[in-house]
């Protein structure tokens, strides 16, 4: 019997003694602080976004006074630079050097499922409120990876699509960024839209960070529809609709864009080319739901700046973990019993003013708005729910068994029905 | 292609065309493969938004943005580059450890958002040109890379100054052994290519915005033409720009998967046949 | 005509002599480190060993042939992609994997050398760099099989090497090998034409060498050797995305080799050891380590050009003296 062979069956036999043995290991360990590493890019590319998770994890823990279900908690930051080579380093030093009981965070989809693949085989669990990759809660799960207050990148354009069928749109164009985050985003749209009777004209590919949208704007304009599906983060976002603006588009054809593509922190620095955009989203900073009213002055307030997804999702996500703690009792060492606990906690403080809860698959059902860029009276923009999807899941109105047996969305397959 | 892309890849060129222009000023005159010409261009950005914003006047954050970066590009070369003259690794790497610098520090004044550099009223909108409907802000992008271009020449062709770059990127050593104090001319052509750096931050932050990383973005873009335009010739800089411009637009309407390799295949293949670039002369 | 001389059989015997007692030395105390570091850190120390070969093919080419490529990262994450993708997405064994990674990166140089020996000084510089640049766009964009943005990801490392420790002793047997084949390459009447071409392209090509070839053939050896390195890499990380490949780590190798010493050979691990130990101490820090890293360059780009190793032997024989 090998070394790690020997390991697993020593773990598999405390995991069965389970019971008699946990207790002993919790109470020994308890007088140490709960330790949670936090990976964020703090420089590259999503730098900005990298902050806002940061505070929206410290906002939390500053209102908590760093204590959950009794025990000191202790918070460690690395920097995972926007890159994937890096955040696994960062990764395997958070575990392996700091010993952190879990690992919260990443950005990037890259980033997050690098350090994914590594904690399938360390088992920490770590905990993903921004990383919406589909499969991590669909065809290729990990057990210890949980996306907490997070969402499935196709999970909210599912409603998005059944919305654009009821405003009688006929016929899309979507354009996206290359990347798994965009095709699912896409798919999530294209495939209700069509089966609902509309037509996706054409789809647009482009790298991340494109310089100029212009090429893109040109065949845009010569097409014969009713609106446009931009799929666009971070900086790309920005120069998109900016672009889109200046070239005479907004007055001519509606946008509607992804959730991240009106976040806070794209918007924050653009005026009104912004105005009036539709996206789908579980959080609405400009939602009238008294909770969130005061998550965001109360944020507003500390940190300058009305909060973003990202300042949002990290501080549910952490509220989340510590609901779970306090359930039993802060004995974060048993990581089987911490993972299940988290599974089946529903988290009903978080400033979304509404339970939530997790699917059998590990993805958070939400009540999705459609959300409307609009001016504040102070003259700042942010969104505003227009509609409200209830109860969505992953899995829209499909049945999980079935949807999981058509492929992953990719650039060749979006689900559109073919008319 | 219509001419609607026409004009995106002719505005695209035009910006980097300024861009570019620096960097082979440099290059050509002092050797020096400038890594830092990104960041340059990025943080003058910066500079020209924070002024543009400040003052409301977009000529002010102009020149502010050409100021300033020309004054980091003073400390760079007087303060940094001075030693390490001759060397071409080590310059290529000192210069790459500034741009590392200059980035950082951007990130910590401005933070990492997106910002766009504000347009003057006038040059918003759009305006209809052969017959399509088509921003002027990018019309104006194209007149100024023309004006440049035609200033660089007029500088390089009609004054002792551009005789004595002229004269430098063809041999140096002749040009101080005739009695020219080369050095003053060599810190002149650096700040002169630092400043259109600063202009092309200020322009290019204005309809491509301005965030971390856009500087690597640009300096390949500028690589690419110069490369392809060859060491130290204005007009290598301008056919390299138009080519990478239009490949660029062609690239992303055409190709979108192979959107860089449409840029750098074809570059790769003239350096097959003209390893010094289509206007590039041994040194 | 000054060929290099060749010692005499008994000086030689003295010298491999001593240099294998002091490799032996080195190579003990290398394999006895998992006793001493923690988990975490024999993984840096793994990574330390995987940059140091890399860092060394450079200087292969920098220091021995008087060519410095800004292309190699790109070489070296031609092979990890390829090992990747072999053995997640085609279900080939770690063992062929590592051989089909080092060979794609081999072929892909061998294609950048017949672009870039007619080169020399910025231009080679500039062109291998681009070169590295379409190796990076296309695996940014050929989705299908690179995984674009996201890259891939995968279960690469052998089920023998799991642990930490056993992974580093395996990089370790072959980072020896490898260094020792390097060695014998450099100090090959091969590897001293192109010594002799660093120092004078003309006189070589008067003598009758031919120069291109030369270069070509050194650029494709030591684009083997920064193979290895990427195929290790992808069996130590069980993922690549883009940035592998990027410009980034081109650089980062060239850095290592330089903090080492260029020319110095065996000077690469120690420049792979002070830059990734600088790396992980200033980030544990500060957020600002970007800026601590530029400033690094800086000044050693100033102050200690020759590398560590280099400036040692600067200290000491000045004391000598």
């Amino acid at each position: 019997m090998d070394r790690r062979q020997f390991l697993k069956s020593t773990t598999a036999a405390l995991t069965i003694a389970g019971v008699g043995v946990a207790p002993w290991r919790s109470a020994q360990a308890q007088a140490g602080p709960i330790k949670i590493g936090l990976l964020a890019p703090l420089t590259g590319v999503v730098a900005s976004g990298g902050k806002e998770m940061v505070e929206g994890v410290q906002f939390y823990l500053d209102q908590v006074k760093s204590e959950m279900a009794g025990r000191k908690v202790e918070l460690v930051i690395e920097d995972d630079a926007s890159n994937p080579d890096t955040a696994l380093q960062k990764a395997r030093r958070l575990v392996e050097q700091g010993n952190c009981h879990m690992l919260i965070g990443n950005l990037l989809a890259n980033t997050g499922l690098a350090v994914a693949n590594y904690v399938k085989g360390t088992g920490t669990p770590y905990f993903i409120p921004i990383i919406a990759a589909d499969d991590l809660t669909q065809r290729r799960r990990i057990k210890n990876v949980i996306r907490v207050a997070g969402y499935s990148a196709s999970e909210f354009t599912h409603p998005l699509g059944d919305w654009a069928l009821k405003q009688g749109y006929k016929k899309i164009a979507t354009i996206s960024q290359d990347y798994t985050f965009g095709h699912e985003q896409c798919g999530g749209l294209a495939q209700v839209f069509t089966e609902g009777g509309g037509e996706i004209v054409q789809q647009f590919w482009h790298p991340l960070n494109t310089a100029d949208f212009s090429p893109y704007l040109g065949q845009l304009a010569d097409l014969k529809i009713d609106a446009i599906f931009a799929m666009e983060t971070g900086a790309d976002a920005t120069r998109f609709i900016q672009q889109y603006a200046s070239f005479g588009l907004k007055a001519k054809t509606p946008l509607l864009a992804a959730m991240n593509g009106t976040d806070q922190s794209v918007i924050r620095t653009l005026g009104e080319e912004c105005e009036g955009i539709i996206s789908p989203a579980h959080f609405a900073e400009g939602s009238d739901n008294p909770v969130t009213q005061k998550f965001a002055k109360e944020y507003e307030a500390k940190y300058g700046k009305i909060p973003s997804l990202y300042g949002f999702s990290m501080y549910s996500g952490v509220m989340w973990i510590d609901a779970a703690l306090k359930k039993m009792g802060g004995k974060v060492e048993d990581r089987e019993a911490f993972i299940d606990t988290v599974l089946k906690t529903e988290l009903d403080g978080s400033p979304l003013g509404k339970a939530v809860k997790l699917d059998a698959y590990g993805n958070p059902i939400y009540d999705v708005y459609i959300r409307k860029v609009a001016k504040r009276a102070d003259g700042k923009f942010w969104n505003v729910p227009v509609t409200t999807y209830p109860n969505v899941s992953q899995f829209w109105k499909y049945d999980p068994e079935t949807y999981l047996k058509q492929p992953s969305y990719s650039r060749t397959f979006q689900g559109i029905k073919k008319g | 292609m219509s001419i609607f892309q026409l004009l995106n890849g002719l505005t695209f060129a035009a910006l980097l065309f300024v861009v570019a222009s620096g960097f082979t000023l440099i290059f050509g005159l002092l050797r020096i493969v400038n890594l830092a010409h990104g960041a340059l261009y990025l943080f003058g950005g910066y500079i020209g938004y924070a002024i543009a914003l400040k003052t409301g006047s977009f000529v002010l954050g102009g020149i502010g943005a050409m100021a300033a970066i020309a004054a980091i590009g003073f400390v760079l070369d007087q303060g940094l580059l001075h030693f390490v003259r001759g060397h071409e690794l080590r310059q290529v790497l000192l210069t790459l450890g500034f741009a590392f610098v200059l980035n950082d520090l951007a990130l910590v004044i401005w933070g990492g958002d997106s910002f766009t550099v504000p347009i003057p009223q006038m040059l918003r909108g759009g305006l209809r040109v052969f017959g399509v409907f088509y921003p002027t802000y990018r019309l104006f992008v194209l007149v100024t890379g023309i004006v440049v271009f035609a200033a660089l020449w007029l500088l390089l062709n009609h004054t002792r100054l551009g005789a004595l770059i002229r004269a430098g990127v063809d041999d140096a050593e002749m040009v101080e052994a005739s009695g020219v104090n080369i050095r003053r001319v060599f810190l002149v052509t650096f700040l002169l290519g630092s400043a259109l750096a600063g202009l092309g931050g200020l322009m290019g932050g204005a309809f491509l915005s301005l965030y971390p990383s856009a500087d690597a973005e640009i300096l390949v873009f500028s690589l690419a033409v110069v490369i392809i335009g060859g060491r130290g010739s204005l007009v290598g800089v301008g056919v390299g720009s138009l080519l990478v411009g239009l490949l660029n637009t062609l690239g992303q309407v055409m190709f979108p998967e192979l959107a860089y390799f449409v840029i750098f295949g074809p570059m790769a293949v003239l350096l097959a046949f003209r390893p010094l670039g289509l206007f590039g002369r041994a040194a | 005509m000054t060929m290099p001389r060749t010692p005499k059989p008994s000086r030689l015997a003295g010298m491999n002599g001593r240099a294998a007692l002091i490799a032996a030395t080195i190579g003990v105390a290398a394999a006895a480190l998992p006793l001493v570091l923690s988990n975490y850190q024999v993984g840096l120390a793994t990574e330390v060993l995987i940059f140091g070969i890399l860092a060394m093919s450079i200087d292969i080419l920098a220091g021995f042939a008087g060519r410095t490529s800004l292309g190699h990262g790109a070489i070296f994450g031609v092979s990890t992609y390829v090992v990747v993708y072999a053995t997640a997405h085609a279900g080939v064994p770690p063992a062929a994997a590592f051989a089909a990674g080092v060979l794609a990166a081999t072929l892909v140089a061998a294609i950048f050398g017949l672009l870039a020996v007619r080169t020399s000084g910025v231009y080679f510089l500039l062109l291998t760099l681009a070169l590295g640049m379409i190796v990076w766009g296309i695996c940014l964009r050929w989705t299908q099989v690179t995984g674009g943005e996201n890259g891939m990801r995968g279960d690469v490392r052998p089920a023998l090497l799991l642990t930490n420790t056993a992974f580093y002793w395996a990089v370790l047997a072959g980072a020896a090998v490898v260094t020792f084949a390097m060695w014998r390459f450099v100090r090959s009447p091969f590897g001293l034409t192109l010594r002799g071409i660093r120092d004078s392209e003309s006189r070589m090509r008067s003598l009758g060498y031919n120069v291109p070839l030369h270069l070509f053939i050194g650029f494709t050896v030591s684009a083997f050797f920064a193979g290895v390195a990427g195929a290790m890499y992808a069996m130590f990380n069980n993922f690549v995305s883009p940035s592998t490949v990027a410009l980034a780590q081109s650089v980062e190798g060239v850095l290592m080799m330089i903090a080492g010493g260029v020319g110095t050979l065996f000077g690469a691990f120690v420049g792979a050891a002070a830059i990734i130990a600088l790396e992980n101490v200033v980030s544990a820090y500060t957020e600002r380590w970007q800026m601590v890293l530029g400033i690094t360059f800086i000044l050693i780009m100033i102050f200690a050009p020759e590398g560590i190793i280099g400036k040692l032997r600067a200290i000491l024989t000045r004391k000598v003296r």
